[in-house]
């Protein structure tokens, strides 16, 4: 899937500030996601770290800085333009639709790119999605819920994830389940930037992770570091 | 059972046809506030004033455009006018959402009420500067002049195609926006429109858009008033103040609701016409309140 003459970098943010309002929320935000790399954003509540994702797809007040997708600067863009450089967004609050059905809302996100995953792919993954879209968005259980918002990003070719907290509060078996769905995507090709609290279920997952503190990366991780810098890591992220 | 009540059939006939008449124009217009609402969070009070210059657009273009172009035969007809008003006022309302409504998005819903009413206002000061308040008559269409024996009563063709022509519109409204792709999209964008915009949508563009569509609908009605009611400035403000009460019942926002609303409440005003007609122009605000003291969100309505 990865085309072999395209450059390594797909994200580069680099000096990101954002705004909400008045209040300063990032401060000069830097890191780097490769194709095909899966990497995490850690840290402690109101890090940053939503607003970091928040901010690439310009859903946060002014933003200033830059973040170049795929080499485009799309500081200036609209938020619907970035979308469509190929950019998958699962919010935190996962922003199922209550007026729209399972299936309505797995159908709802326009292609954004070629190479989407079909709709029985996606069945196929997430058998318990098949088994409920007929049902009210609203009446989805919160696991339910959560592989509805990933599921239907896979449907539009977008080939960046941006996913929010995706295993908070949900139960072992079915973060063992997503932490599944994560790797067939890595292994599909797919680059993911997961958002997350719970290290332990991104720790295998990811190929490098960044501590985020204050609006700033504080800390850089790749996986062949995890061990040495584990300690440091605990006392970043408080666990 | 009619010597007892002391009322004839033909009286009770004709008031619920009126009723239906004027339940078809209620439902066009709160359907096109409730999607308004919808998507926009702003509660438009010029929809009046817009229905209004539909029915004008129909006006001028069947007696004054001839003038104006310097050949006095010319007309633009009833059907014309029928594609041709919605358009326009469709076409000023995307430019008043362009440069005004779209800047109070973040405020709160008042700001909203208050741009659109001081824009009623000036739109209807304008109308009536250059036209006068007396009121203008507009000929009934020739294929609908006439009416069809029912065999219990005369049915105008005219009325009838008010009533086939507003409901179609409103189910069609009503089809788009349940059952199809562009539907899902308004209604994911009722809920949450920043993030139907990360997927990809263009979220000012679809709310641009169904702006000019809410309002082309009150001009549709205004169109098809013009042959009905008097054409005057004024014609928009009278009624759009029962047309708020028909949406409070109903419930604002909801798409199915203001159509039953709106149909359920001409009748029952029609009924009261005949059985009290005292109370006929008080029954809705009479049932507004009590709606609002039982079920705040109206009939229909969801809490938000
Ligand atoms: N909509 C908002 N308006 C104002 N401040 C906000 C908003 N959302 C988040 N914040 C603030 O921004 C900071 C970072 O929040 P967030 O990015 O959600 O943190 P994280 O996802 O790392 O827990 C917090 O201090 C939070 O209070
Ligand atoms: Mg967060």
């Amino acid at each position: 899937m990865t085309d072999a003459s395209a450059p390594a970098e797909l994200l580069r943010v680099a000096n990101l500030h954002a705004f909400y309002g008045e209040s300063h929320i990032l401060h000069g935000i830097d890191f780097v996601v490769n194709r095909g790399e899966v990497v995490t954003l850690l840290g402690r509540n109101g890090a940053g770290r939503t607003t970091t994702l928040r901010a690439i797809l310009g859903l946060t007040g002014t933003r200033e800085g830059s973040i170049l997708i795929n080499g485009r600067e799309t500081i200036g863009m609209a938020t619907h333009a970035i979308a469509h450089l190929g950019v998958g967004y699962c919010p935190e609050e996962r922003g199922i639709f209550a007026s729209l059905s399972a299936e309505e809302n797995l159908l709802l996100p326009p292609a954004v790119a070629s190479g989407g995953m079909s709709v029985d792919e996606i069945y196929a993954m997430f058998p318990n999605l098949y088994e409920r879209r007929a049902s009210p968005g609203m009446r989805l259980s919160g696991g339910e819920q959560q592989m509805l918002a990933i599921a239907r990003i896979l449907r539009t070719g977008a080939k960046l994830l941006l996913l929010d907290e995706i295993s908070e509060g949900l139960a072992p078996v079915i973060v063992q389940t997503l932490s599944r769905v994560i790797r067939t995507l890595k292994e599909r090709g797919y680059t993911i930037v997961i958002v997350e609290q719970n290290f332990r279920f991104v720790a295998p997952l990811a190929d490098r992770h960044y501590v985020v503190e204050h609006g700033r990366i504080v800390e850089a991780v790749t996986m062949a570091e995890l061990d040495e810098k584990m300690h440091k890591l605990h006392v970043l992220l408080g666990i | 059972m009619f010597d007892l009540l002391g009322i004839t059939p033909q009286a009770l006939y004709s008031q619920l046809l009126i009723g239906l008449i004027n339940g078809s124009f209620y439902a066009v217009l709160s359907l096109g506030l409730a999607v308004i609402f919808g998507l926009l969070n702003i509660i438009n009070f010029s929809h009046g004033a817009q229905y209004m210059m539909g029915a004008f657009i129909a006006w001028l273009g069947l007696t004054q455009f001839g003038n104006w172009i310097g050949s006095p035969g010319m007309q633009i007809n009833y059907w014309l006018a029928l594609l041709l008003a919605p358009l326009l006022v469709g076409a000023l309302g995307v430019v008043i959402e362009r440069t005004m409504l779209a800047r109070l998005y973040k405020l709160d819903h008042l700001y909203g009420l208050l741009l659109t009413f001081g824009i009623a206002l000036i739109i209807e000061g304008l109308f009536r500067y250059a036209y006068g308040v007396s009121g203008q008559q507009y000929e009934i269409p020739e294929v609908f002049q006439g009416a069809i024996d029912l065999g219990f009563m005369y049915l105008p063709k005219y009325r009838a195609w008010v009533i086939v022509a507003s409901l179609t519109v409103c189910l069609g409204t009503w089809f788009v926006i349940e059952r199809t792709k562009l539907g899902s999209y308004l209604r994911a964008g009722t809920e949450n429109p920043r993030l139907v915009q990360a997927f990809g949508v263009n979220v000012p563009l679809m709310i641009t858009l169904t702006y000019g569509f809410g309002v082309g609908l009150a001009a549709f009605a205004g169109v098809l008033a013009a042959p009905i009611f008097t054409v005057s400035p004024l014609m928009g403000a009278d009624l759009i103040i029962v047309v708020f009460a028909v949406v409070v019942i109903g419930g604002m926002g909801s798409i199915l609701g203001s159509i039953v609303t709106g149909l359920g409440l001409g009748l029952i005003e029609g009924l009261t016409k005949v059985f009290y007609s005292e109370a006929s122009a008080v029954v809705i605000f009479v049932i507004m309140v009590i709606v609002l003291l039982l079920r705040p969100a109206g009939l229909f309505g969801r809490e938000r």
